[in-house]
Formats: C-alpha cells, structure tokens, sequence
C-alpha cells in the first residue's frame, strides 16, 4: 500500500497527539502533564501545516500564519503553566497533580 | 322690630329653643344655671317673637302668610319646606311659648333637688322647638319630622327618672303607642305626596290645602268606595289619635304621669298631646273636602267625632276611679283632648282651638298645682293618703280650685266653661248624628264630679299620712306661675264669649265679630249649667260632706257599686286587653321572629360561613400541597442535582483529562462511523 505525503503526516500527527494524549493522562509530575497538552497542540499544528501544504489550493501563507499564532498561545499557555506549577509547588512542596485537588488553601 | 316678625321669620320661634337645647347639651352638670337660664331666656325670647308674629297674622287673618324654600333637590322635583303664618300658628305659639316659659320656671324650683338637672332642661328645651316647629311648619314632612321629635321628647321626659322601671316602661309605651299612629299619618303623608305631587299646606295655589289640590282628592275614589281624601284624611287622623290619646290608643297618657309633673303639664296636658287636634286643624280643609260629596259611605270627620265622643266619655269615667291625683288628671285630660276632636268632628275647628287654648292653661295650672301638692307632700301622689292641705297650701289650693272649676265649666267667671258651650253648640248644631251632644253632656256631670272629689279629697278633710301633715308651702318659683296661670285660666274665657267671639271671628279669618245675645243658646247652656251643679253637688255629697277618715277607707262609690268602681279602678281592662291580644299576638310574632332568626337565618348564615371555612381549608390544601409542594420538589430535584455534579467536580486534573480524552475518543468514534460527515 502506498501512502499519499498527506495521510503520512497525518499519521503523524494523530502518532503525536497520541503520545501526549497518554504522557499527559498518565503521568503524575505536573509539568510532564504540560509537555503532554504541548505535544498534543503540536500534532494539531502539523495538522495545519500538512492540509495547508497538501490542500487543494495552496496559498502563499495561510497554514504558516495559523501556526505561529498556535505556537504563541501555546508559549503564553506554557509560561502560565510554569507560574501555576511553582505556586503548587511553593504550596504543597511537590508537584504530584493528583495532591492539587484544592481550590483553597 | 317686634311688630314686623314676618312669614320668613318665624323659623326663629323654634331655632331659639333649639339652640337653647344645644347649650343645655354641652353644660356639664354643675352648670345649672346656665342651662335653666338659656332655656327660659330662649323661650322668653321665642315668646316676644310669637307675640309679634301674632301682631302680624291678626293685621290680616285671612292670609296664610307663607315663606318656602327648597330643601333638596330629587330628579327633577324638589323637596320643599316652608314656614307658615296665620291666626292658627300665631295663636298656638303664643300659648305654647307662655305655658311652657310658666313650666320652665316653675321646673327650677320643682327640679331643684335632682342631679340631671341640665339635663332635665335640655330635653324641655328640645320639646320647645321641636313643639314649635311643628306649629310654624307649612309643610307636611316638616310637621312631620316636628312631630317625631316631640315624641322623641317625650319619651325622654317621661323616662327621664329611668332609674325607676315603671317610668321607663311608660316611656317605651307611649313611644310604641304613639308610633301605631305615626304609621297612618306617615302613610297618609305619602299617598298625599303621590296624590298630589306636594306636602306644602299652602303654596299659592299649589298647595295641598288650596282648592286645586282638594278638587284632585275628592273626584278620585279608592277602597270601599271612600274619596281619596277622606282615605287620606283618615291616615293622617290615627296620627292624632295616637298623639292626641284617644281611643283605642289612649293608654300610653296615663303612664306617661311617670315622668317629672311639670313634664306631664307641659308634654302630656297642654301641648303635645294637643299636636294632635292641632294637626286635625291644620288639616282642616283636607279633612271637610269630602262633606259636599254624596253617596259616599264615610266621611273622615264622622269617624273624628265618634272617636273624639267615645274618648271624651270613656276618659271622663275612668277617671272617676282613680285615686293618683296625677293619673286622675291624665284621664280628665284624654277626656278633654276627645272634646276637642269632638268639635272637630262636628265641624267646629275654632271651637275646639279655643278649648285647646284653654285647657293648655288651665290643665297645665291643675298639673302644676298637683305638682305642687307632690312637692309639698313628699312626693306623696295618692289622695287617699292625702287630704286636709287647703290650710298649710294656700296659693296652691286657691289656684287648684280656680283649675278645677275651670275644668268643671262652671259658669261665666272660667274660661273651659265658654270653650265647653263652645263645643256643646257646635255639638248641637250638628246634623249628621245627636249623640255627640248627649256624651259631651254626659262627659260634663262627669268632669264636674270627679274633679270635685279630685279637690275634696286632696285638700279637704283632715291629713291621712305623716307626710300630708307635715306638708309646707312651695317656693316663688313654683306658686308664681299658679298665679298667673290662675289669672290666664280666668281670663282667657273671655277672648270667645257667644257675646263676642273676638278668638273665633280671628281663627276664621274675620275682622268683624258677630256676636249673638246670650239668650240665643241659653237653653242649652242653662242645661249644661245645671249639669255641673248635679256634678258638683254629688262630688261634694259623696267625698265633701263627710271626709275620708283614714287612708285605707272604702270609697263612697266602692261601698255602693263595687264591681263597677274596681273596673274603673283597673281602666276597665283596657290595658289587660291590649296585653291579652295585641301584646300576645305581639309576643308570639316576636317568638316567631326570634326562632327564624336564630334557626333560619342564622343557620344559613352559619352554613355559609361553614362553606367559607371549607373554601379556605381546600384553598390552604391547594395552595400547601400543589403549589408550595411542586415548588418544593422542584427546588428539591435542582439541589439534589447540584450535588451529584458537586461530585464530578473533584479537582482532579488526571479526572477532567481523562473525561476530555473519552470524549475525543468518543468524537473520533462518531466522526469514523458516520463517514466523516
């Protein structure tokens, strides 16, 4: 069977989201949870990219465009996820995910 | 000023004791002064006011001077009142404002001790005008309001000692008595209103006293074929009879001697009870309309004079068994007041006016010297307990007499003997029937005998109690007006002598007087004059000549007839009767109305209420129940709700994630099966 570029990067992609889906499911240190949820946002850009690169009728810079925007939130995303694993921190002494079940302190 | 008291003034006769009522109202009980004084200042002042009103009427006599105005409007008609100015009115406020000022005066002494004093001269005052009203009232709904208000008075007069159940019980008598009446003259006043189309008596031709109006009555028929205005005549006739005590509602007068004595002279002797031939008289030519009718099977003033015949002689004879001075007076005064309807019922208005006149003063005189016996006696009222008070009472004994002989109608120097010819004449001259003539004779031996037994046992013969021996003198206040009552009762006579009928010729409208010789009626008055020597000479034969020795003896007339005196004694039953038939009938309607009251109406009333209850209870039920319930339960499902997701919100991160990742899984399912659309 021979596969079209898209449905390889597809595969990719849904290998990808898979990988984070589990790491961010599965693990109990806090901030493997958000390299998880970053690696999912990630196999969703070269969603973009792939539909942009193999689309129909590409144009000069839309998939590109959708992506940096997707990367920015998602660096905006991740500093705010570091301050919170901190506070937890400074707040529990650890960053098990399962211990931070309170809203208050 | 005086001289020119006009139509439009004369509202200002009654408004003055009015006023004066107001004030004695308002008075607290100390102010004895104050309230005696408004009252006799008032009435003096309302007298001056008559006197100049009489001035007036007598410049013409045979107007009706009129002042009407209207009261309210109804629709398109208006309710109109007036007041009313001739000899009838004029005469009739002059007599009633002096008797009553003389009472007024007289009650401060005779009132003296009593705590309700300002009280006292309140209700007298309120009697004044209401009294007076009713004389000066030119319509009939006035006179009528007029005349509820004097029993109004009444009433509160003679139960005006309420302490004592007799008086309070005269009261509510002569209230419900009279008010038998009252129903006739109220109805007689409303088919007249329909009949009509006005109450006014005079109104310039409109009035129903004026010839319009009496042709209209008199060419229509009702029942039994009477003229409407004999009907009409006849309802307004049982208002006088109630007021004025005559048969067969004569028993409320007696009782009213309850209240105070110079309540009884005033009220119950020479005015109100005199409303009544008073309202006859003012209705007099409704009352004649029907005489020109023939074929008719009545006419109204037949039914008077019967009635006024059967009164004079049935209370001429109760009173010769009485033994209370004060009830013995109030028979002979019920006897007098059915003279009076007698001359009216055999067509002699005048003559009975001017009896009407002079029995206000000289009954009024007899009350206010038996008043004077009480006050003396300690308020000792039976003669039988009398006796022997001519020497210790001289003023009151004089002026009793001079009462007494000219209630007895004895000859020339009294004034009831000319009014008492006045009406034996006019009784005479009657065509329709001699009876009259022949119980008014009877009624004259009658008065002449018990009157003389009234004086012989009272104030001759020797004391028969402690209190009768030891009696004293009244003050000034009290004999003062005897005095000049006396005087009036003497003079007054003279104002209607045959010889010069000056109060006739007025009350009719004449200027000029027609007199007549004395010798034209002298048969039947030399008659009348033997008849009350016979009545005399047999009061003195039995009581005078040889006085009752001790309280408790046998009357002269007990000894010889002694059924007959203790019918006469006992009212011949009339009281009884009334208590055995109208009272049971009375009693056994008010049983009647009692139980469906109590079981009738009330138990619907308590069967809609019980409904209302169920109503309510249902209500409570829906209300608690349904809609509180569905509410309940409403808020309950929320609550329970908002706990079982209380419970998915863990705070679990690895739990939301997971939810989220099933979810994916289970969009990817739904995308995969349904063909990627």
């Amino acid at each position: 069977m021979s596969l079209s570029p898209l449905q390889l990067c597809l595969l990719f992609s849904s290998a990808l989201f898979c990988v984070g889906l589990i790491g961010a499911l599965a693990r109990s240190n806090t901030i493997l949870v958000l390299l998880g949820v970053e690696l999912m946002l990630n196999a969703a850009n070269i969603n973009f990219i792939a539909f942009w690169r193999f689309g129909p009728a590409p144009s000069p810079a839309t998939g590109v465009m959708f992506v940096v925007f997707s990367i920015a939130v998602a660096a905006a995303e991740a500093a705010v996820g570091l301050a919170l694993v901190i506070a937890i921190y400074r707040h529990q002494k650890n960053i098990r995910l399962q211990e931070a079940v309170r809203l208050k302190g | 000023m005086l001289m020119s008291v006009t139509a439009a003034h004369v509202w200002l006769i009654p408004a003055l004791p009015l006023l004066a009522a107001g004030i004695g109202a308002l008075t607290p009980r100390v102010g004895r002064r104050l309230a005696a004084g408004a009252a006799i200042v008032a009435l003096a002042v309302s007298f001056l006011l008559s006197c100049g009103a009489l001035v007036t009427a007598l410049a013409d006599p045979a107007a009706h001077l009129v002042h009407n105005f209207a009261w309210f409007d109804l629709g398109d008609s208006a309710v109109r009142l007036g007041w009313l100015l001739d000899p009838l009115t004029a005469f009739m406020c002059v007599m009633v404002t002096f008797v009553g000022l003389l009472i007024f005066i007289f009650s401060t002494g005779y009132m003296h001790e009593d705590a309700n004093f300002t009280r006292f001269f309140c209700f007298l005052s309120l009697f004044a005008a209401a009294m007076l009203g009713l004389i000066v009232a030119n319509s009939l709904l006035l006179l009528f309001i007029c005349w509820e208000l004097v029993g109004l008075a009444s009433y509160l007069l003679i139960g005006f000692w309420f302490h004592k159940p007799e008086a309070a019980a005269a009261g509510k008598k002569a209230f419900i008595t009279t008010r038998i009446g009252d129903l006739g003259l109220l109805l007689g006043m409303v088919w007249l209103y329909d009949a009509t189309g006005s109450l006014l008596f005079y109104d310039g031709g409109n009035g129903v006293l004026e010839t319009n109006a009496l042709g209209a009555l008199t060419a229509q028929f009702t029942i039994g074929g009477l003229a409407v205005s004999t009907a009409i005549g006849l309802l307004i006739f049982c208002g006088a009879v109630g007021k004025s005590g005559q048969f067969p509602l004569h028993v409320w007068l007696p009782d009213a001697m309850e209240g105070p004595t110079p309540v009884s002279a005033l009220i119950h002797a020479a005015t109100m009870v005199a409303a009544g031939v008073f309202l006859v008289a003012r209705v007099y030519p409704l009352m004649t309309a029907d005489l020109p009718l023939t074929g008719v099977p009545l006419h109204a003033l037949t039914v008077v004079a019967a009635i006024g015949a059967i009164t004079a002689l049935l209370g001429a004879v109760i009173a010769v068994g009485q033994s209370d001075i004060k009830r013995i007076l109030a028979f002979s005064t019920v006897s007098q007041l059915g003279y009076m309807m007698l001359a009216l019922g055999v067509g002699s208005w005048v003559a009975a006016i001017f009896h009407l006149l002079t029995h206000a003063f000289f009954k009024a005189l007899l009350f206010l010297g038996a008043g004077s016996v009480i006050h003396a006696a300690h308020h000792e009222q039976d003669i039988r307990r009398l006796g022997g008070l001519r020497r210790p009472l001289r003023v009151t004994f004089a002026t009793f007499a001079i009462g007494m002989m000219a209630l007895a109608g004895v000859p020339f120097l009294f004034s009831g003997f000319w009014s008492k010819e006045a009406i034996l004449h006019a009784a005479h001259g009657w065509t329709v029937s001699p009876l009259p003539l022949y119980v008014a004779l009877a009624g004259v031996v009658l008065t002449a005998f018990y009157m003389t037994r009234l004086v012989a046992e009272t104030f001759f013969g020797t004391p028969r109690s402690e209190t009768a021996e030891h009696a004293h003198e009244s003050p000034a206040t009290m004999t003062v007006p005897l005095v000049v009552l006396a005087i009036f009762a003497i003079l007054l006579g003279f104002l209607g002598t045959p010889a010069w009928p000056w109060l006739q010729a007025r009350l009719e409208g004449r200027t000029e007087i027609h007199g007549h010789s004395l010798a034209d009626g002298a048969g039947l008055m030399g008659l009348s004059i033997v008849l009350v020597a016979l009545g005399i000479g047999a009061g003195w034969a039995l009581y005078g000549r040889r006085p009752r020795a001790r309280a408790a003896a046998t009357d002269p007339i007990e000894g010889r007839a002694p059924k007959l005196f203790h019918a006469l004694r006992q009212r011949l039953g009339f009281d009884e009767l009334y208590a055995a038939t109208v009272g049971r009938i009375s009693d056994g309607l008010a049983a009647l109305a009692d139980w469906l009251d109590r079981s009738v109406w009330d138990g619907t009333i308590r069967f809609l209420a019980r409904l209302g209850v169920f109503a309510g209870v249902v209500n409570r039920e829906a209300d608690e129940d349904v809609i509180n319930g569905g509410f309940d339960a409403g808020s309950e499902g929320l609550r329970r709700g908002a706990n079982a997701y209380s419970h998915a919100q863990t705070g679990d991160a690895h739990g939301y994630l997971r939810v989220v990742a099933i979810g994916f899984v289970m969009l990817v399912l739904v995308v995969m099966l349904g063909g990627g659309r």
